[in-house]
C-alpha cells in the first residue's frame, strides 16, 4: 500500500492507513482532540488524495483495528461476501466515488457492492464525497424496513415521536404524543427517552403507549430507549414492546462502556424474536453519533468517521427497523459547529444507507455548540433530499428531557410540505381518515391535540 | 431571563426604534413600550375540538405543546421564544463573571490553561489544569491544607454565577460555621472545568473541597450551577469519588437550600472520611 503522495513537487508521508483515514477527513474538533487530524488544509487534500487512489483491497488488508483484537472488526470481516468482494477488490476509492455517482448505478446495483465492502471502505468513499455527492449517492438507495408497519420508501419521510417529559410523567408523554400525532409525525415510531431507568417504569411507559396505539388504530410500532437490559428484563416481566432499542459505538472496547457486547445482543435478539410484540421481520432500533468511542477512550486512534461507520457494520448483523445518527448531541469537542454537524449528519445518512442501514438522523445541538435553529431546519432540508428515512420530532424542537434541541413536529411537516414528500403509506391513510391530512398536506383540524383526549 | 431584565431589553429596543422611526404614527409617546411576560408568549390553539382538554395537556408537561402553526410553521410568538431562550444559553456560554462581582465576595481570580473561549470548549482537558501562574498566586495567597476549600468557577455558564453566587455563597459559609469546619482562602477559576478539583487538591491538600460551577445551559434556565464535592481530592480521582449537587437555580434547587445542604455533606465527608458513591448521605 502506498502511504506518501508528491502533489507539485512536495511530498507528504502518512504513517499507516489509520493516518490516512483520519487526515483525510473534513475538519473535526473530535479528530483534533484526538490529537489525530491533519495539521493544515493541505495535509487534509494530500491524505484525501492518497486515500483517492488507494484500492479496496488495500483497506481490506490493512485492518485499522485487527479482527483479533475486535469483535466488531471480526463481524464486519465475516460479513462480507466473497465473489463480490473479488469483482470490486481492484476498485480505487475514486471509482467507488464514481461508480456509486454514475446514472448507470442504481439501487440494485448498490444493493450488490454492499455485498463487497467494509464499514472501512464505505467510510473511505465519504471522506473524498463533497456534500452534494452524499446527498446524491445516497438518494439512489431505498432501504424499507417492517416492525410492524413498513417504512422507509422512496418520496415519504416519517417522524419518531419524542414525547420526553423531565419526570417520566405518564399524562405528560401522552400530551406530546398527541400533539406529535396531530401534526402527523409518529410514523417511525412512538419512542420515548425514560428518565428513570428501571424494569417497571419502562414496562408503564410501554403499556401507556401500546394503548394508545390500540385506542385510535396508530400504524406504528412502540419503543422505550433504556438501556437493553432494562427492556428485556421489562420484556420480561411482560412489557409489550415492538422494539428493542440500544445505542452503539463501533468498536469492542466503546461498546463495553455502554455496558453491551455481541453477546448481549445476540441474547437480547432471541427475546426480541420470542417475546415482543410485533412479526417483524426488523425489531431494533440503534442510535449511533460521531465521537462516542473517543468519549470512553475507546477508539484506537482510528478517526471518528470511520468508527462511525463501523456502527453500522454491527447493526447490519440485527436487521433493524430503524437506526439514528445523534449527530450534534454529543457536544462541541467532536462536533465544534453546524459546519461540522451538518458535514457529519450527511456523511453518517450516506455511510448508513449505503451499509444497507433504514437510516434516520436527530438533526441536533447542545447550546454550547456554535449552531442554532436555523442550521438544524438546513440539515434537515438537505437530509430530506437525499431521502433519509425519518427525523426526530420533539414539541417545538425543545426536548426538556434531554435538555437539548432537534426538529419539531413543524419541522416534519415543512420538510414533506416543501419537498412533496409524504408520510409513511400506512399512516398517510390513518391520518387521511382521522381527517388532518388531505392530497399530501394538512388540513385545518391538523396541531390540534385535544382531538386524542 | 427575569421579567425586569426583559423590560429593560424591550424598553431599549423601543428606544431606538423610536430613534430611527421619529413617527407619531408608530409609536405613542406616553407608551412605555412592549412589556413581555411569560404568559405574553403563549398561544393557544384557535378552535380545540376539547375546550376543556387544552389546558390540562399543556399543564401536564413543560414541552411546548397546544402551540399551533401558521400552514406547517409555528407562529410568530413561538418561534420567537425559542430564539430568546436559545440566547440566553448562547450568552450564558460565551459571557464572562464581572471582576467587581467577584470582589463583592473577595473573591481573587486565576486561569486554567485554557486560552480563550474556543479552546476551552473544544479542549476539555485543558480545563482541568491550572497555569503556572495560577500555581503560584494559590500558594502564595491561600491557606494550606485548610479543612474545607471552596473554589468557584465560570464553567460553562459565568450567568450561573452571577445569577445564584449571592444566594448560595453565604448559605454555604453560615453551614460551614455551624458545623464548625475552618474554611481555606477561597479564589474563582476563570476556565475550569469539574477536574480542575484535582489539580487543585493536589496544590493545596484540603480536607474536603467544594467546587461551585456553571453548568451547561439548557432552555429551561440558562444559569444553572453545580456543586462538585470531594474528600481530599487528588489527581487520579474518578467521577464516581464525587458528590454533586446540580441543577441549582430559583427554579430548580433554590440557591439558599443547596448552600446549607453542600455545608451538610462537607461534614458527612469528614466524619466518613470518604466521598462519592461510598459516602453515605
Amino acid at each position: 500500500m502506498k502511504s506518501s503522495i508528491t502533489l507539485l513537487n512536495k511530498t507528504y508521508q502518512f504513517r499507516d492507513l489509520k493516518d490516512i483515514l483520519a487526515k483525510a477527513n473534513e475538519e473535526k474538533s473530535g479528530d483534533q482532540l484526538a490529537g489525530i487530524a491533519a495539521n493544515d488544509a493541505q495535509e487534509r487534500l494530500a491524505a484525501r488524495h492518497l486515500l483517492s487512489e488507494l484500492t479496496l483491497s488495500d483497506i481490506r488488508n490493512n485492518p485499522v483495528l485487527p479482527p483479533e483484537e475486535d469483535e466488531v472488526s471480526r463481524l464486519i470481516e465475516e460479513s462480507i461476501n466473497e465473489k463480490i468482494y473479488q469483482s470490486i477488490a481492484n476498485w480505487t476509492v475514486s471509482e467507488l466515488r464514481e461508480t456509486l455517482l454514475s446514472d448507470n448505478t442504481t439501487n440494485i446495483e448498490i444493493s450488490r457492492i454492499r455485498r463487497g465492502l467494509t464499514s472501512e471502505m464505505a467510510a473511505a468513499a465519504a471522506k473524498i464525497m463533497s456534500n452534494l455527492d452524499l446527498i446524491q449517492a445516497a438518494s439512489k438507495i431505498e432501504v424499507v424496513t417492517q416492525c410492524n408497519y413498513p417504512i422507509g420508501h422512496k418520496g415519504t419521510l416519517a417522524g419518531r415521536a419524542q414525547p420526553n417529559h423531565p419526570t417520566d410523567s405518564i399524562q405528560g408523554i401522552k400530551a406530546s404524543l398527541y400533539e406529535a400525532l396531530s401534526y402527523g409525525i409518529g410514523d417511525a415510531v412512538i419512542g420515548i427517552n425514560p428518565v428513570i431507568d428501571t424494569a417497571e417504569s419502562v414496562k408503564q411507559i410501554l403499556q401507556m403507549t401500546r394503548e394508545e396505539i390500540d385506542r385510535f388504530q396508530i400504524p406504528t410500532q412502540n419503543c422505550v430507549l433504556a438501556h437493553v437490559t432494562t427492556q428485556m428484563r421489562a420484556i420480561k416481566n411482560g412489557a409489550p414492546s415492538d422494539l428493542l432499542f440500544q445505542s452503539l459505538t463501533g468498536t469492542e472496547a466503546g461498546n463495553k462502556a455502554f455496558g453491551i457486547s455481541i453477546d448481549l445482543l445476540n441474547e437480547a435478539n432471541e427475546l426480541i424474536q420470542k417475546e415482543g410484540t410485533s412479526h417483524g421481520p426488523n425489531l431494533w432500533y440503534f442510535e449511533t453519533g460521531q465521537g462516542s468511542e473517543l468519549s470512553s477512550d475507546a477508539h484506537h486512534d482510528i478517526d471518528q468517521v470511520t468508527l462511525e461507520s463501523r456502527c453500522y457494520g454491527l447493526a447490519k448483523k440485527y436487521k433493524p427497523f430503524i437506526v439514528n445518527t445523534v449527530v450534534g448531541f454529543i457536544g462541541p469537542e467532536y462536533l465544534y459547529n453546524s459546519k461540522q454537524v451538518i458535514r457529519a449528519g450527511l456523511e453518517d445518512h450516506f455511510m448508513g444507507k449505503l451499509q444497507g442501514i433504514p437510516m434516520g438522523v436527530d438533526v441536533c445541538y447542545t447550546n454550547h455548540m456554535k449552531a442554532d435553529q436555523n442550521d438544524m431546519e438546513n440539515l434537515a432540508i438537505l437530509l430530506g433530499s437525499a431521502g433519509v428515512n425519518f427525523l426526530i420530532g420533539v414539541p417545538m424542537a425543545d426536548d426538556c428531557m434531554l435538555n437539548y434541541q432537534s426538529t419539531s413536529f413543524h419541522d416534519i411537516a415543512s420538510v414533506r410540505s416543501v419537498l412533496g414528500l409524504r408520510p409513511a403509506p400506512y399512516f398517510e391513510k390513518w391520518l387521511e381518515k382521522l381527517g388532518i391530512f388531505e392530497n399530501g398536506r394538512l388540513t385545518e383540524r391538523a396541531g390540534d391535540p385535544t382531538i386524542f383526549i | 431571563m427575569k421579567e425586569k431584565q426583559i423590560e429593560l431589553i424591550v424598553q431599549k429596543v423601543m428606544e431606538q426604534l423610536q430613534a430611527k422611526f421619529p413617527s407619531e404614527n408608530r409609536v405613542d409617546p406616553v407608551d412605555k413600550g412592549l412589556i413581555f411576560t411569560e404568559r405574553d408568549w403563549e398561544t393557544s390553539i384557535p378552535k380545540p375540538a376539547f375546550q376543556e382538554g387544552a389546558a390540562d395537556l399543556t399543564a401536564s408537561t413543560p414541552a411546548r405543546i397546544g402551540v399551533w402553526r401558521t400552514g406547517t410553521r409555528p407562529l410568530t410568538k413561538t418561534m420567537l421564544k425559542l430564539q430568546f431562550d436559545h440566547a440566553a444559553a448562547i450568552d450564558a456560554v460565551g459571557g464572562e463573571v464581572l471582576e467587581n462581582y467577584l470582589q463583592e465576595f473577595e473573591l481573587f481570580t486565576v486561569e486554567t490553561c485554557y486560552e480563550n473561549k474556543e479552546v476551552y470548549l473544544k479542549r476539555p482537558d485543558k480545563g482541568r489544569v491550572l497555569t503556572d501562574a495560577a500555581v503560584q498566586t494559590i500558594k502564595e495567597r491561600c491557606q494550606h491544607r485548610p479543612q474545607a476549600q471552596i473554589v468557584v468557577s465560570d464553567g460553562l455558564s459565568a450567568s450561573a454565577v452571577e445569577t445564584n453566587l449571592k444566594d448560595v455563597y453565604p448559605a454555604l459559609l453560615d453551614s460551614l460555621k455551624l458545623s464548625n469546619l475552618t474554611c481555606g482562602t477561597p479564589f474563582f477559576v476563570k476556565g475550569g472545568r469539574v477536574a480542575c478539583m484535582d489539580h487543585i487538591g493536589e496544590i493545596l491538600e484540603p480536607e474536603v473541597l467544594v467546587l461551585l460551577i456553571g453548568e451547561r445551559p439548557g432552555l429551561v434556565s440558562a444559569s444553572s450551577m453545580s456543586a462538585y464535592m470531594c474528600y481530599r481530592p487528588r489527581k487520579g480521582i474518578v467521577e464516581s469519588d464525587r458528590n454533586v449537587i446540580s441543577n441549582i437555580h430559583p427554579l430548580g434547587t433554590p440557591p439558599v437550600e443547596a448552600g446549607a445542604h453542600i455545608g451538610t455533606v462537607l461534614q458527612k465527608m469528614l466524619e466518613q472520611k470518604t466521598s462519592g458513591v461510598k459516602l453515605e448521605l
